[in-house]
């Protein structure tokens, strides 16, 4: 065990941890966040991202010593219930999920890549998404959320 | 006890919790002052037949007795909010808003007024299990929580008539408030009529259901009411429960199918740190740490010495041994008796066989579940889609009794069926019992799906004679499928991994060889194809014109656990019949949709084919398309229909699909699909699961298929069990939706899965005239097909 320091959602916590743990179980455990999920444990279905430093990052396969001092970002960082984040009121807007499990993984991933692409096109935001899971199906409504969001960004 | 916040507030959700607040009283002290009881429902008694067909397809079929006091159902709070409470879970398919939609409108208050609490073994009333598309039918027409609102409705307007000295056909009820005709100073409020005290009535059968053109809120796209806290990461899943003093489990499971244990070093983790326990029960092994992290790496530590296990039948030729295996349980559906002498006479037999391989759910959250296991009682926080059944076979696991055990639904992702989420409750209950703390365990990816209850394999023959015009005279079904397992019901822990490992054995398997003739038409597994009259005993129940039919089924035990899977035996067999009528339709040059037709009686499953193949502009011509090329891309369109269960829901898919001839890629570009489920409680949301449904059926379609060496599930992960990405091209999809609104309302949220494998297969038989009939369609066996078209 060694302590930590992390930053979270703007807050700075000092954690007594092993260096090795992934970045998730802390988030999970340590931190009691609901939004980063453990899916798989192996980066093949994108349950459990986070931004670090605006970028998505799986947290199930980033030792939590990596990221100490930088930006971390989990989906509740970016919206609250009464004042949801332009692309959590697309998914809301568009009805797009099912059970939501895989929500926290498609919205950080699409977020991340339209910050930085914002003039993405349909083809290239498939692209984007191509390592994230959503097992219910609701790939089109999801698919829509994006494309709502991003439109919604353009012009603004 | 007479608090529940001092007891199991906990178990509430917040929501649940501020509305039992409001309204002035517990749960408990109600149901103790109105003399309601939550009745554990004897659920074994209704897993009657022995063998393992029944305890698959019966615990499928199982609805608890659910409760006639209509105070286990509804609760009026002192402020006028209504509490509801049911035993039909939301699973991701929306079934909460649109219960939620139901009470709304049954007792005539908006939306945001009323709080439903579900599946809560010491809340709400027994409804055995949510699956099989049973909720609609179970709790939407004349009776439990939709005839509870009717009652209550009825009740509050009787009483305001004696307050108010107005006779009952006097009153108008809205938004909570009953008041005289033509005198609104006439009002009572529900809060004034009963706010925080009890009915004291029995559920009456004869109370007046709105009628759906009366409806206001339910059959409205009211959005779903988890979406919000869903997208901003605070809804609470049974991953999220989180229990003072909690401490986290993971699991060792054996390296091959029946292996068991010879011996465990406890030693190898003892220097770890985090390490609470090592526990061992028979073959089951798992380990207690402080951290998740600590529990993982002592779990991949643990030294653990395995006997091997049985060797497996061979993957490659595994729909050859499922076809010979014996001894084996036979079922006959239906059986006219002149089959066989309709087939000799025929002026044209034609004959297919099908395969079907194991499919997995999949769940893309693996199993998680808490349980607090002291000396003389349990809690467990469970995603199991049956809350009184668990309670029971926990009870048997943990050597309680079964009113000592609570378990509370809390939801996973979703499940599709009998996935992890019993094993896990097991699993945390027993790591809980050794350690006397409350534990946490989640599945390892690989530990989920190497011992998943999958969805079966099948071998499926089909045969039609045909008269001299081309009619299908006679129709005879024969299938070969293997179970092991399926859901725990009340009273058979063994059904999952968990418990066999623990020592308890599966149902036993009941050998069964000549099938009896059918008792009743039962077409709940659409083992009968929509083209027969299914008549039994002078009754016909089928939804076809084909009076000469024979539908016999071959169970034998499979090497692997099986249960339910979205669409569990229907898919299969519905893939076979919906292939099969359309081969028999080329080889008579006759239009896919009109052959349909020419075989079928029911007007809504017509009328589903009808809506779908005139939204699809359906190209009436006969299949394969005129002038395909021998290389290249190609294109093509499939018909498939469905009526669920023979009585649960009707859909019709029209698949548009191209083929790249030369790779064996399948792209599917547009799905149309028809449904008519009854009356529509919600258009959104039966949209929304017709659309994943069918998206889940390609990648059924496509992809999915369950792998094996010679001694172990080699299908472990996301690259060698391969889904359907965010990024796969996605077809386009329209839904058109029937409304019935004098209909009764029936299961949707399996129907669109079950018709789309057969439709994308059909498709592609149109656009190359190359027939596939092995799921999944890979590009190696459309190769294959392609190659022998000649």
């Amino acid at each position: 065990m060694s302590v930590l320091t992390l930053k979270v959602n703007g807050r700075t916590h000092t954690l007594d941890v092993d260096p090795a743990t992934p970045l998730l179980y802390v988030l999970s455990d340590d931190l009691q966040l609901n939004g980063p999920k453990f899916g798989c444990g192996l980066g093949q279905c994108g349950s459990c991202t986070v931004l670090v430093n605006g970028a998505a990052v799986r947290s199930c396969q980033t030792p939590v010593s990596t990221v100490t001092g930088q930006d971390v970002s989990t989906i509740e960082g970016l919206g609250a219930l009464d004042k949801p984040h332009p692309i959590q009121q697309a998914f809301i807007d568009e009805q797009a999920l099912q059970c939501g499990f895989c929500a926290n993984g498609v919205i950080l991933t699409a977020k991340a890549f339209l910050d930085r692409n914002p003039r993405a096109r349909r083809t290239e935001i498939r692209e984007a998404m191509s390592g994230v899971l959503c097992r219910c199906a609701a790939h089109a409504r999801m698919m829509r959320a994006i494309e709502r969001y991003a439109e919604g960004a353009r012009r603004s | 006890m007479t608090n529940h916040h001092t007891d199991t507030g906990r178990s509430l959700t917040p929501d649940a919790s501020a509305a039992l607040d409001r309204a002035g009283l517990t749960r408990r002290a109600f149901l103790k002052g109105s003399g309601a009881l939550v009745v554990s429902f004897g659920a074994a008694s209704i897993l009657s037949d022995a063998g393992i067909a029944p305890a698959v397809l019966g615990a499928q079929r199982l609805d608890g007795a659910g409760s006639n006091q209509l105070d286990s159902w509804i609760a009026i709070g002192a402020d006028g909010r209504v509490t509801a409470y049911t035993g039909k879970c939301e699973l991701g398919h929306g079934l909460y808003t649109a219960q939620t939609q139901l009470i709304a409108e049954e007792l005539s208050v908006p939306f945001d007024r009323v709080t439903l609490v579900q599946c809560d073994t010491e809340l709400t009333p027994d409804q055995g299990t949510t699956s099989g598309a049973q909720s609609h039918p179970t709790n939407f027409n004349r009776a439990n929580l939709a005839q509870a609102g009717a009652t209550a409705r009825e009740a509050l307007v009787r009483l305001a008539s004696a307050r108010l000295a107005v006779p009952v056909e006097q009153l108008l009820v809205k938004d909570g408030v009953v008041s005289a005709r033509g005198d609104a100073a006439k009002r009572a409020s529900y809060a004034e009529l009963v706010g925080g005290r009890t009915f004291n009535l029995t559920v009456n059968p004869e109370a007046r259901r709105k009628h759906p053109s009366e409806w206001t809120v339910l059959g409205t796209s009211t959005p779903r009411v988890e979406f919000p806290s869903m997208v901003t990461g605070q809804f609470e899943y049974v991953h999220n429960v989180r229990v003072p003093g909690m401490l986290h489990g993971r699991v060792v499971r054996p390296p091959s199918v029946r292996a068991t244990l010879i011996s465990v070093d406890e030693g190898s983790v003892q220097a770890l740190a985090g390490v609470v326990k090592v526990v061992v029960r028979k073959n089951f092994v798992g380990v207690v740490a402080e951290k998740p992290w600590q529990a993982i790496q002592a779990a991949e530590k643990l030294k653990v010495t395995w006997s091997s296990g049985d060797r497996l039948p061979d993957h490659r030729s595994f729909h050859d041994w499922l076809r010979n295996e014996k001894p084996t349980r036979d079922t006959l559906v239906v059986n006219s008796k002149d089959v066989d002498q309709n087939f000799s006479r025929a002026a044209r037999v034609v004959k297919a066989t099908y395969l079907y391989p194991y499919q997995m759910h999949g769940s893309i959250g693996s199993a998680c579940a808490v349980a607090d296991v002291q000396r003389d009682r349990a809690t467990i926080w469970s995603a199991s889609q049956a809350v009184y059944p668990l309670k029971s076979s926990a009870a048997m696991l943990l050597d309680l009794p079964g009113d000592r055990v609570h378990v509370i639904f809390r939801m996973a992702s979703g499940c599709y069926g009998v996935n992890g989420a019993d094993t896990v409750s097991y699993d945390a209950a027993l790591l809980s019992q050794a350690v006397g703390r409350p534990v946490r365990v989640q599945l390892a990816r690989k530990d989920e799906m190497a011992w998943e209850n999958y969805g079966q394999a099948y071998v499926i023959d089909e045969r039609a004679a045909l008269d001299a015009d081309g009619t299908i005279v006679a129709w005879d079904h024969e299938s070969w499928s293997a179970t092991r397992g399926g859901r725990p019901g009340a009273a058979s822990p063994g059904n999952i991994v968990t418990g066999m490992l623990a020592g308890f054995e599966p149902a036993p398997f009941a050998p069964r060889s000549p099938a009896p003739d059918p008792a009743g038409f039962a077409n709940n597994s659409n083992a009968a194809p929509s083209y027969m009259t299914g008549t039994v005993s002078g009754r016909s129940g089928g939804t076809g014109t084909i009076r000469s039919e024979r539908v016999l089924t071959h169970d034998v035990p499979s090497p692997f656990f099986t249960g339910p899977l979205r669409s569990p035996a229907r898919l299969q067999n519905t893939f076979a019949h919906e292939s099969f009528i359309d081969e028999v339709a080329a080889l008579l040059k006759a239009d896919p949709v009109d052959y349909r037709l020419r075989h079928l009686r029911d007007p809504r499953l017509m009328g589903v084919i009808r809506a779908a193949a005139k939204a699809a502009n359906w190209d009436t011509r006969p299949s394969p398309r005129p002038g395909i090329p021998r290389t290249g891309v190609t294109s093509g369109r499939g018909m498939s229909c469905v009526l669920y269960e023979g009585d649960n829901g009707y859909c019709a898919m029209v698949a548009e699909v191209s083929v790249d001839q030369d790779s064996g890629r399948v792209g599917v570009t547009r799905l149309v699909m028809a449904e008519d489920c009854g009356p529509i409680s919600n258009p959104d949301g039966l949209r929304n699961q017709l659309e994943g449904g069918a998206l889940q059926g390609v990648s059924r379609a496509l992809l999915e298929e369950v792998i094996w060496d010679d001694e172990k599930i080699t299908s472990v992960d996301w690259r060698t069990y391969p889904p359907l990405y965010l990024g796969a091209d996605v077809p386009q999809m329209v839904t058109v939706l029937l409304n019935q609104p004098d209909a009764n309302a029936a299961g949707a949220g399996e129907t669109s899965v079950t018709v789309a494998v057969a439709a994308i297969a059909n498709a592609i038989f149109d656009a190359t005239g190359a027939r596939v009939r092995q799921v999944p369609m890979t590009p190696e066996r459309v190769k294959r097909a392609l190659g022998a078209r000649g």
